[in-house]
């Protein structure tokens, strides 16, 4: 496929974008521009065909992180920053030049790979054994199911470190703070309009996930994200973070993940599906994972317990 | 036909979006601007999409496409709501950001 003009001019934009977000002075247009970036490299990828990517890239880069950046920016304004001393120039100089000397040796590293034609033929020729149709969630839960349990793993860390943040008079509340909106506001009337919609279409892309692009981490953040506008409406409490079906929740993916994989020491080696079974072993792996991507994101926007009085 | 249908329409909602882009830029104070924003950028994705219905291959695209055009319509009210009632509540022309 040869690049056309507007490939070049989507380049340089992601280009220009990305700067913006790393020079500017201030962190709130900083992280506008992280936003767009993030869905300017949503058009990349569905420009590259991998639609799976952009629907992840555009609901959890863009969309999440996103989110979580404004909240981060909104408390660090409350602990006024220039309390925190800048830190010492050897400091800075030593972390550029690590910075930059490890990515100039990832990029030579990259220039003397040896040309590769992709594992695209590889996956094609054995798709029939995966129990998908689509060639992305088959490497993603089954020839590389290593790197998804783990990436499982490293979202419920990650919750775990926020959870650390909280006070010991706060723990175990409801995470996060109180939100107030007028219950007859604009605010709330979003509120009730967005989840069923943002539910229908979560379900849907987890279900599509098996034939189609789609999946657990897409269709997860679609939840989370039904879920995040109940609560930041005011319509919904936060759960608290020590009720039981909230940490069955968390934890479904990561426990289904991990006795499916122990599980198939049993018939071959770890991590192995029988082709019979593998259908629906994926299909409620990705269900289990859904549930688990969508209510750790919720908890990670949500943050640790706060005290209720304050806000 | 159908074809030229896109590429009219689709045009014309480019116009919206550059206008609107325009008053964004130009507008002196937070409500034209966002008046500038929501109508004009909201009309111009509606031409977009009606643009594109004419390429859907089937109903279900067809669904999508106008799905995709309500919940724009949708967030973009509430949204151009919210910064409306800061801006007011902050008593300052300006709250596109950089209040501090």
């Amino acid at each position: 496929m040869m690049a056309s003009h507007f490939d070049i001019a989507l380049c340089l934009l992601i280009f220009s974008v990305a700067a913006a977000a790393l020079l500017g002075r201030q962190t709130f247009m900083a992280i506008v521009f992280f936003i767009t970036y993030g869905l300017l490299l949503a058009l990349a990828w569905l420009r590259l065909d991998a639609v799976d990517v952009a629907l992840a890239e555009a609901a959890i880069g863009a969309g999440v992180t996103g989110i979580l950046l404004l909240i981060a920016r909104a408390r660090l304004k409350a602990m006024d920053p220039r309390d925190a001393p800048l830190p010492h120039p050897a400091v800075r100089t030593i972390a550029a030049l690590a910075a930059v000397s490890i990515s100039a040796a990832l990029g030579l590293r990259i220039w003397s790979l040896p040309p590769s034609e992709g594992l695209q033929k590889a996956v094609r020729a054995r798709l029939s054994e995966a129990g998908t149709d689509n060639p992305v969630t088959a490497v993603l839960l089954n020839f590389r199911g290593w790197d998804t349990l783990l990436e499982t793993l490293v979202l419920l860390a990650a919750l775990l470190g926020a959870w650390t943040l909280s006070r010991d008079k706060d723990w175990p509340g409801r995470a996060g703070r109180a939100h107030h909106t007028l219950p007859d506001g604009v605010l709330a009337e979003f509120g009730r309009f967005l989840p069923p919609v943002a539910l229908t279409i979560g379900v849907y892309l987890v279900w599509v996930g098996g034939h189609q692009p789609g999946g657990a981490f897409q269709g997860g953040t679609v939840l989370a994200s039904a879920w995040i506008v109940t609560v930041m409406t005011g319509l919904l409490p936060a759960p608290r973070v020590d009720d039981a079906s909230l940490r069955t929740a968390l934890l479904a993916g990561p426990i289904a993940f991990v006795l499916l994989a122990t599980a198939g020491l049993f018939a071959d080696r770890f991590l192995y599906y029988p082709p019979e079974q593998a259908k629906a072993l994926l299909l409620g792996l990705e269900a289990a994972l859904a549930v688990a991507i969508a209510t750790t994101l919720a908890l990670l926007v949500f943050g640790a317990p706060q005290s209720r009085e304050e806000t | 036909m159908t074809d030229l249908l896109t590429m009219i329409l689709t045009a014309i909602g480019l116009i919206f979006f550059a206008v609107g882009s325009l008053g964004l830029i130009r507008f002196p104070d937070s409500p034209s601007r966002l008046h500038a924003l929501t109508k004009a950028d909201n009309l111009g994705l509606g031409f977009i999409v009606l643009g594109v219905a004419f390429q859907a291959p089937g109903a279900a695209a067809l669904l999508k496409l106008f799905l995709i055009w309500a919940l724009a319509i949708f967030s973009a009210g509430a949204s151009a709501q919210l910064v409306g009632r800061i801006a007011l509540d902050s008593g300052r022309s300006d709250a596109s950001g950089s209040k501090r």
